[in-house]
């Protein structure tokens, strides 16, 4: 085995290289930069694009339009940048465009403190966009993990043609560790589902079998027509609520319907817990020390990691939780993801587990929560 | 070929007298005349009455949010270079997209910009916009009468837009300065003025001769700007590109050496901005990794260059880490105060196993390790290297990390005249007996 010495940022953006990206655009923002400043040296020997936008509503802005004559996309910023993406990641979802969104986080709210990590925009990811329509978020705990979740990012936008976010933090993505690139999980690229040759293009009509439309890029042969006002499946504006609500409906159904083939997870159950923590991020690396201590100490407790946050992968965690008496969440924020638990594991109690002050959540913390 | 590229699906629904719907005819034509079929030509629009332009055209197309239309068309442009890209936008655009028009004129990539200026918000009410005349009546009361009007070809000329040009939409030249403008190789800014009937007629007299009389007034502008002729963008993107070497993939540390001891170290570097404490702890790192131990390196830093506490936070181990928030350090290396100050928590846990290697004057908080002074300063070493030379001084003492392991990880890290740097310099480190 042989390690290497690499931050989370420089892995996401040599997963992004990996993932086939060759478009990036951004603006520099702490803890983010490093992921323009890696894309930087990595795209342009490559015959890549990079573009520092003008502002970050450029730099989506140039994702868009990238992504849309065919490249594959990729943005990164920090809360801060999340505000001002919010109207294009509207636009990404009204219309189905695929790009891929780092957000490292930082302490918030607002600019907040731009050295220092929390999960503070979980609900922001979901939520920060107008018509209330879903993308995926994806939750990395360490350096590997934003290797193979940027690559899976990747995939996710190419399919289901979304926006896919990594929601990183700077504890992740500034934080250098060793990591064995040899044992990384290199998930098999997967590309858009192109307009099949010689038939009428219907530009929102979703693919036979599927929820998802066919692509035909903009500058191709055939004409592509793309807009962000409410549209019918041939691309024009449509006032008729029978092909709103289809549409709308299909937004949020070929992502929700889907989440069992990308929800990503680790599982770590100990026999005899009768409790199970459920936590995602870097927080999940002080659960899993917290979780063999108390196991240890005679108190087994059984540990999930979420690593697909958005949709809510219900399903999953329905099934994992069922023979459990009692759920605690842990997340460095005042309680946002424990909000869906609560939703979905209405019967069981959930006991929340959060801080929001700048530190990490030590194992020592989370087994006082837990036990007192 | 056509007759024309004006969409049959979607017949141009403009007010009776727009302005819009005369340039949207020009527009058609200046293509016909450049021979360019639908699947050659995109047009990109934003939000308002220019809007629609997209959709009345048979071409490519992107419609977004309002004044961001230049953003989707630098993307377009950039991986589809030999598309004709056309954007429109209103006066309502070019004020809220005012930063992308400067950006893009500033960059020249081969695209066109049109502004179809009548004066006005038409669709939300006449409001004013960034050309409304302060003499105007306009649905904003008024507050047009306090905000002097903004002309976007002294704006264009000035932020380095190689092709200007301020016109009327009655000119019976327009199609001719549109297929120039289109044809042009760099970013072209054309700004045609006109009437809004829905709104802006109804309060105010104008009429194609006014305009004319107007834009007569002004310095007349409308073709190349010579002070701002240069290499398009995308054309210098792929020559500055062009000669990159590939970077390499990233270095694989090879673990051949001992560590000087088993088990789990953490280590505290307490410095300041300018110390080069976060490369110290990169070298620290790299210097277990050569020994198979598994690393992490936790920062905190203002954002502050060159002002304020550097900290870098280490843990080698033999097995994966998880939890990395460094919690009780074997060393703790305090270099300056306001390091120490950030870190005051730690030392009140630190054992009578710990070692703080402290430089002279630094202020400890009470605790029950062990303490040693290091000298650098009377070693001749600067206090930018400080830190560096720590590793050095932990390497003679056979702490943490051994000599051969600060020399793989320096053979790593630096190469040639600056790596023969560094080891000069750390070859004046001496650790004093006692």
């Amino acid at each position: 085995m042989a390690l290497s010495l690499m931050e989370g940022n420089e892995a996401v953006a040599w997963g992004a290289f990996d993932a086939g990206c060759r478009f990036f655009a951004g603006y520099p923002i702490t803890p983010a930069t490093t992921i323009y400043n890696t894309m930087l040296s990595l795209l342009p020997p490559a015959g890549g694009v990079v573009m520092q936008g003008e502002d970050e509503i450029a730099s989506l802005g140039y994702c868009l339009g990238a992504s849309m004559a065919g490249a594959k996309v990729m943005t990164a910023t920090s809360g801060p940048g999340i505000s001002l993406y919010s109207e294009h990641i509207s636009f990404a979802i009204a219309s189905e465009i695929p790009v891929v969104i780092i957000d490292v986080q930082r302490l918030g709210p607002s600019t907040g403190y731009a050295t220092k990590g929390a999960d503070g925009d979980i609900q922001f990811l979901r939520w920060g966009n107008t018509g209330g329509c879903t993308g995926i978020v994806l939750s990395p705990v360490d350096v590997a993990d934003c290797y193979t979740l940027t690559i899976q990012a990747f995939n996710l936008a190419e399919v289901y043609r979304c926006p896919v976010f990594v929601a990183s933090s700077k504890e992740i993505g500034m934080t250098r560790e060793s990591v064995d690139l040899a044992a990384l999980e290199r998930p098999a690229l997967r590309e858009r589902a192109l307009q099949p040759e010689g038939q009428a293009y219907m530009p929102f009509r979703p693919a036979p079998g599927t929820e998802v439309p066919y692509f035909a890029p903009i500058g191709g042969e055939v004409i592509s027509r793309q807009t962000s006002s409410m549209h019918g499946e041939n691309g024009y504006m449509t006032p008729v609520p029978g092909e709103i609500q289809a549409l709308v409906e299909r937004l949020d159904r070929k992502l929700i319907d889907e989440v069992d083939k990308f929800s990503f997870y680790e599982l770590y159950e100990e026999e005899g817990s009768e409790t199970l923590l459920i936590t995602y991020g870097v927080t999940s690396r002080a659960a899993k020390e917290a979780c063999r201590e108390m196991t240890a100490a005679g108190r087994p407790t059984s540990l999930l990691v979420l690593k697909t946050l958005w949709p809510v992968p219900q399903g999953l965690i329905k099934n994992l939780a069922a023979g459990y008496q009692q759920i605690a969440v842990v997340e460095a924020n005042l309680g946002q993801y424990v909000r869906e638990i609560r939703r979905i594991l209405p019967d069981k109690p959930v006991e929340f587990f959060g801080v929001m002050d700048g530190k990490l959540i030590s194992p020592a913390e989370i087994k006082e929560a837990l036990h007192g | 070929m056509a007759d024309t590229l004006l969409n049959h699906e979607r017949p141009p629904i403009f007010c009776p007298g727009c302005s819009h719907d005369q340039v949207l005819r020009s527009l058609d034509k200046a293509f016909l005349n450049m021979g360019l079929a639908g699947n050659e030509i995109c047009m990109v629009s934003d939000i308002g009455c220019s809007g629609f332009f997209d959709v009345f055209f048979h071409t490519h197309a992107m419609h977004g949010v309002h004044g961001r239309a230049l953003t989707y068309a630098a993307g377009i442009k950039m991986v589809q270079p030999d598309l004709n890209v056309v954007v429109t936008m209103g006066d309502g655009g070019l004020g809220i997209g005012g930063a992308h028009v400067i950006a893009a004129c500033r960059r020249n990539l081969d695209l066109t910009l049109l502004v179809l200026n009548n004066y006005n918000f038409g669709m939300t009410g006449g409001q004013y916009s960034v050309s409304t005349p302060q003499e105007a009546q306009v649905g904003s009361g008024f507050l047009n009468r306090l905000d002097k009007p903004l002309d976007l070809a002294s704006l264009a000329t000035a932020t380095g837009a190689p092709y200007v040009c301020r016109c009327s939409t009655y000119q019976k030249d327009l199609t001719d300065i549109l297929e120039e403008a289109i044809a042009y190789e760099g970013f072209s800014v054309v700004d045609i003025h006109g009437i809004c009937p829905g709104r802006y007629t109804k309060l105010n007299k104008l009429t194609p001769q006014s305009i004319a009389d107007s834009l007569e007034a002004q310095e007349p502008i409308c073709g190349p700007v010579a002070a701002n002729q240069r290499e398009e963008y995308r054309s210098a993107y792929m020559r500055e590109i062009a000669a990159l070497a590939e970077p390499p993939r990233p270095r694989e540390v090879e673990a051949r050496l001992t560590p000087p001891s088993q088990g789990r170290q953490e280590v505290s570097i307490l410095g300041a901005a300018g110390g080069r404490v976060i490369t110290a702890g990169e070298l620290l790192a790299l210097a277990g990794m050569s020994a198979g131990l598994f690393a992490t390196q936790k920062n905190e830093y203002n954002v502050t260059v060159l002002r304020g506490p550097s900290i870098a936070d280490l843990i080698l181990a033999p097995e994966p880490i998880d939890y990395n928030g460094s919690v009780n350090p074997s060393v703790v290396v305090a270099l300056s105060d306001e390091g120490v100050e950030r870190r005051q928590g730690i030392f009140a846990q630190l054992d009578a196993e710990a070692l703080i290697l402290a430089a002279p004057g630094v202020e400890l908080p009470p605790s029950q390790a062990q303490v040693r002074t290091m000298d650098l300063k009377a070693m001749g070493i600067k206090k930018a290297d400080w830190a560096t030379a720590s590793l050095a001084f932990m390497a003679q003492m056979n702490l943490v990390l051994t000599p051969e392991m600060l020399m793989s990880a320096l053979e790593q890290r630096f190469k040639g005249k600056t790596l023969q740097a560094v080891k000069d310099m750390l070859g004046k480190v001496r650790v004093e007996e006692g």
